[in-house]
């Protein structure tokens, strides 16, 4: 792994000499992730038939991809076949102009200087197939107009580049006709699945969630372990022993956060933070262990199996008899959620579902009036606006935060201001990264959709170097040392990005904060924070942790 | 290289007309057949296009949005009304001014690169450029094509006339030049040379893309030749649209050469529209990501093709993991699956 300034210098955006079609792809490792292991893939044909291509054992670095012998009749069929099925595909292959306004819009490109990782051309690898198997002009013109026919080459180069994109949809933001690269990518890859390409760190999670109800194969026992030490945690933190209600009947709200958040640092911190404002509120709700991911890796995949992830969510609050449900941090869990969620399984959702209330302040969320789901930034900034929360930021003073909006709430939902109403609310130093890196115009944490693997590290922080780098700038303007975020998978990938661009930042969910801040009684004095780290003043004689960066 | 084909291949279609009027017969082949048969290609070519798009399913809601979502609390959370629209209303504000003022344009940056003493910067600066080439460029094609009403219709709509005084304003040479006949010059010269200039644009560039852009330049050049330097007969040139206008065709005499290779030109484009990158025109409308509101979350949308999926089943959940559940002390919903496979 080359150091950060080393790195940067090898970014060289002036194109190859050779034409991109002509330009061989990099196969050697550590630009692929692996491939599904093929248990994976033979349980998911079993629920889900027809999808998955055959289960085998094979390696993108090796010549022979062991591919289905009919496998372009595979692929070019699925290609026709989604045509019809989405509108965008079909727009989308024939409207793009290349203006190259999306050009320099993808942090892969801007972290690799590979043209390959302009959105223009990354669609253009499937739109030249389109051109070449079902336009006229394109079956007589061929590369002239850019055309080509399907061949292993372009499918083995289709695997590289559309495990190279994170769906962010930042390109599309700057298209001038909302062209979705993000969404093309999703095609393609519905097409390599049926053809058994695929990577594991995408088919393992899948499969866990429909067997464990979350990505980390956590059975619901060790599911409630895990909970009851953070409920010991928060006691040893805050001196009240919560609830942590666990597949109980007859509450009004289920809570869903992404797993993420139950199994690492720092997420537990966060999932800690939920319990406690749960129990602060005497919130009537109940968690589950059989949905217990609202991360949905399906989306990583096709949208069968995504549509098949999410329905856990109202098959559990009808079966629990809950009235709506609360939605944790999680960046892909709420793109799915807000566009999709209502569209796929709006049939599942039983007659006891309402419109969501909050039972603390009364307001009703007409605008969760479909899915009957609510984030929970929402919830709670609802909270703080009527006072129902007595806050102390200052026990956040060690910190100096800034907010990282994760893409898919940003640009597929719109969510801006309710996180960043929570985080003034319960911290007193915030800082607002560059504009042009933040809200809708975020960057990507580079290891979304799937990515979040080491196989392919170095990648990553390539990606992961617009964020990074707008993360240094406030960290050398105003000393931010805490990065904040909505996102769980961030929670995971920011950690390696903010050590290798901004080291001495630590990333932290929302909800932590909130916990931190929350005066639970009155009179009450903290002497840690979340982390059970000493709050200064506190600090052991004999202890030498100090905050970071003070 | 590219462009270098394209600009070849539209010199050879000058030449075509050029050679071809002057023998026999071939005027009404070139003023009537050709442009008569482009038009029609370019009707049916553009409506089955867009057609064939519309009988594709729009599945799922998901506009790219742009800035604040409609929140609850709509007075503390302001909505940004015309990037995340929540209503019919608002999105077509946003596709207007998407359309008419080319909106996500507007807001284009440019990435560079900096080493500075600190460390590595990564800069992004406004960049409004192809905005402003691509304005010009349109809305001089625009004015310019609506001019060109004049020859179609009897009488002139008044605001054809209105449009070509004001095109016409500044008044300079005789006949009057119009600033969208140097505007779309201009804004073709301006997008062509971005494209052969910067390198990255290069590099996405077909012939497909030179093409239209040479095409449109020589449309552009042969009808600045015959209004300011061949000064052909109008009144000629209307009789002939107008024939064709209503179907009873004549082919004055003194019309002159530059005439048909214009027309033929203009035919060209007619019919490798529908076939080409130029249907953005059409598809800037449909595009799913911007023409939808924001509210999937509070109004019920159908997929027609929605798949009957069913979640992996609660029921088989806790047969899998009843014991340890138990064990655990969570809740079940039939105590059997709880005990040890030798109780049961
Ligand atoms: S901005 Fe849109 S039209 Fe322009 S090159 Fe990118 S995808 Fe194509
Ligand atoms: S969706 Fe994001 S990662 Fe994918 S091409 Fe666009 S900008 Fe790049």
């Amino acid at each position: 792994m080359p150091k950060a300034d080393e790195l940067f210098k090898s970014i060289d955006y002036a194109p190859p000499t050779t034409g991109w079609m002509e330009t061989p792809v990099d196969f050697s490792p550590g630009n692929w992730c692996y491939p599904a292991k093929p248990e994976k893939i033979q349980y998911m044909e079993s629920k889900l038939p027809g999808l998955w291509g055959e289960a085998r054992e094979w390696s993108p670095g090796d010549e022979d991809w062991k591919l289905p012998s009919n496998w372009k009749e595979i692929v070019v069929n699925g290609f026709r076949e989604r045509l019809d099925k989405f509108r965008t595909l079909k727009l989308f292959m024939d409207i793009c102009v290349r203006c190259g306004a999306c050009a320099d819009k993808c942090h892969y490109f801007i972290g690799s200087g590979d043209p390959k990782n302009m959105p223009v051309l990354r669609a253009e690898l499937m739109r030249s197939v389109y051109r070449g198997e079902f336009t006229l002009a394109g079956k007589i013109l061929t590369k002239l107009t850019g055309s080509r026919v399907m061949e292993e080459d372009v499918l083995k180069e289709w695997f590289i580049y559309f495990y190279q994109c994170t769906q962010c949809r930042r390109c599309s933001l700057f298209c001038p006709y909302g062209i979705d690269t993000a969404e093309m990518t999703m095609m393609a890859r519905e097409l390599m699945h049926l053809v058994g390409l695929n990577t594991n760190w995408i088919m393992e999670p899948v499969s866990n969630c429909n067997i464990t109800g979350n990505h980390l194969g956590i059975q619901p026992h060790a599911f409630k372990d895990i909970v009851d030490f953070m409920v010991d945690d928060i006691e040893e933190v805050t001196g009240r022993r919560v609830k942590a209600p666990l597949n109980e009947k007859g509450h009004d709200i289920l809570f869903i956060t992404p797993s993420g958040d139950a199994f690492a640092d720092p997420g537990i911190y966060t999932f800690m933070g939920y319990l406690t404002l749960f129990d602060y509120l005497d919130l009537d709700y109940t968690m589950s262990t059989y949905a217990s991911e609202g991360g949905n890796f399906g989306s990583f995949t096709n949208n069968e199996t995504m549509k098949k992830l999410n329905a856990k969510m109202y098959a559990e609050a009808n079966r629990l008899g809950c009235k709506w449900i609360l939605g944790g941090e999680c960046g892909h869990m709420w793109r799915v959620v807000h566009q999709y969620m209502d569209t796929m399984n709006a049939d599942l959702q039983g007659d006891q579902m309402t419109t969501p209330v909050n039972p603390i302040t009364g307001t009703v969320f007409d605008t969760a009036a479909a899915t009957k789901m609510v984030h929970i930034t929402e919830f709670t900034a609802d909270l703080i606006k009527h006072g129902k929360l007595p806050l102390d930021p200052s026990r956040n003073d060690h910190l100096r935060v800034t907010f990282h909006d994760s893409c898919n709430p940003a640009r597929g939902m719109g969510l801006l201001d309710e996180p960043r109403y929570v985080l003034k609310a319960v911290c007193n130093n915030f800082f607002e990264m560059p504009a042009g890196t933040t809200r809708e115009q975020t960057f990507c944490c580079a290891g979304g959709s799937g990515l979040n693997t080491e196989e392919i590290l170095e990648i990553r922080l390539r990606g992961g170097l617009p964020r990074g780098n707008a993360l240094k700038y406030v960290q050398d303007k105003h000393g931010v040392n805490t990065l904040a975020c909505i996102c769980a998978i961030d929670r995971a990938t920011l950690i390696p990005l903010a050590d290798y661009w901004a080291p001495g930042v630590t990333v932290t969910g929302t909800h932590e904060l909130v916990a931190n801040a929350l005066i639970l009684e009155e009179g009450e004095e903290r002497t840690m924070d979340m982390r059970m780290e000493a709050l200064p003043g506190y600090e052991d004689e004999d202890d030498d942790w100090t905050p970071p960066n003070m | 290289m590219n462009a270098l084909y394209s600009l070849l291949f539209v010199f050879l279609l000058v030449l075509i007309p050029l050679f071809g009027v002057d023998a026999a017969h071939m005027k009404t082949f070139f003023g009537v057949c050709i442009p008569v048969t482009a038009f029609i290609i370019f009707i049916i070519g553009f409506a089955s296009k867009v057609i064939n798009w519309g009988r594709s399913a729009v599945p799922f809601r998901i506009p790219t949005t742009g800035g604040q979502f409609k929140s609850f609390d709509p007075q503390l959370f302001k909505q940004n009304k015309y990037d995340c629209p929540q209503t019919g209303a608002q999105t077509f504000v946003r596709m207007v001014l998407e359309v008419f003022a080319f909106r996500s344009l507007f807001r284009n940056t440019e990435v560079s690169l900096h080493e500075t003493k600190d460390g590595p910067v990564v800069a992004y600066k406004s960049s409004k450029w192809l905005w402003l080439f691509a304005i010009i460029f349109h809305y001089s094609f625009f004015i310019v094509a609506l001019r060109h009403l004049r020859l179609f219709l009897e009488p002139v709509p008044f605001f054809v006339n209105g449009l070509e005084f004001v095109d016409g304003i500044l008044q300079i040479g005789a006949p009057t030049m119009y600033m969208a006949d140097a505007g779309l010059v201009a804004g073709v010269l301006l997008l062509l040379g971005r494209r052969l200039i910067n390198a990255r644009i290069n590099y996405i560039s077909y012939v497909s893309d030179f093409f239209p852009l040479f095409l449109i330049l020589a449309v552009a050049l042969s009808g600045i030749y015959m209004r300011y330097y061949a000064k052909v007969d109008v009144i000629a040139i209307k009789e002939l649209t107008m024939g064709l206008v209503t179907f009873s065709y004549v082919v004055p005499e003194t019309i002159s050469v530059s005439f048909f290779i214009h027309v033929f030109l203009v035919s060209v484009l007619m019919i490798y529209f529908p076939f080409s990158k130029l249907m953005h025109m059409p598809g800037v409308f449909m595009s799913p990501t911007r023409n939808m509101p924001n509210d999937t979350r509070a109004k019920h949308h159908v997929n027609p093709w929605n798949p009957d999926i069913k979640p992996h089943a609660y029921a088989d959940y806790e047969k899998e993991f009843g014991v340890p559940m138990a064990e655990a002390g969570l809740p079940l919903d039939n105590p059997d699956n709880g005990k040890a496979p030798e109780e049961a």
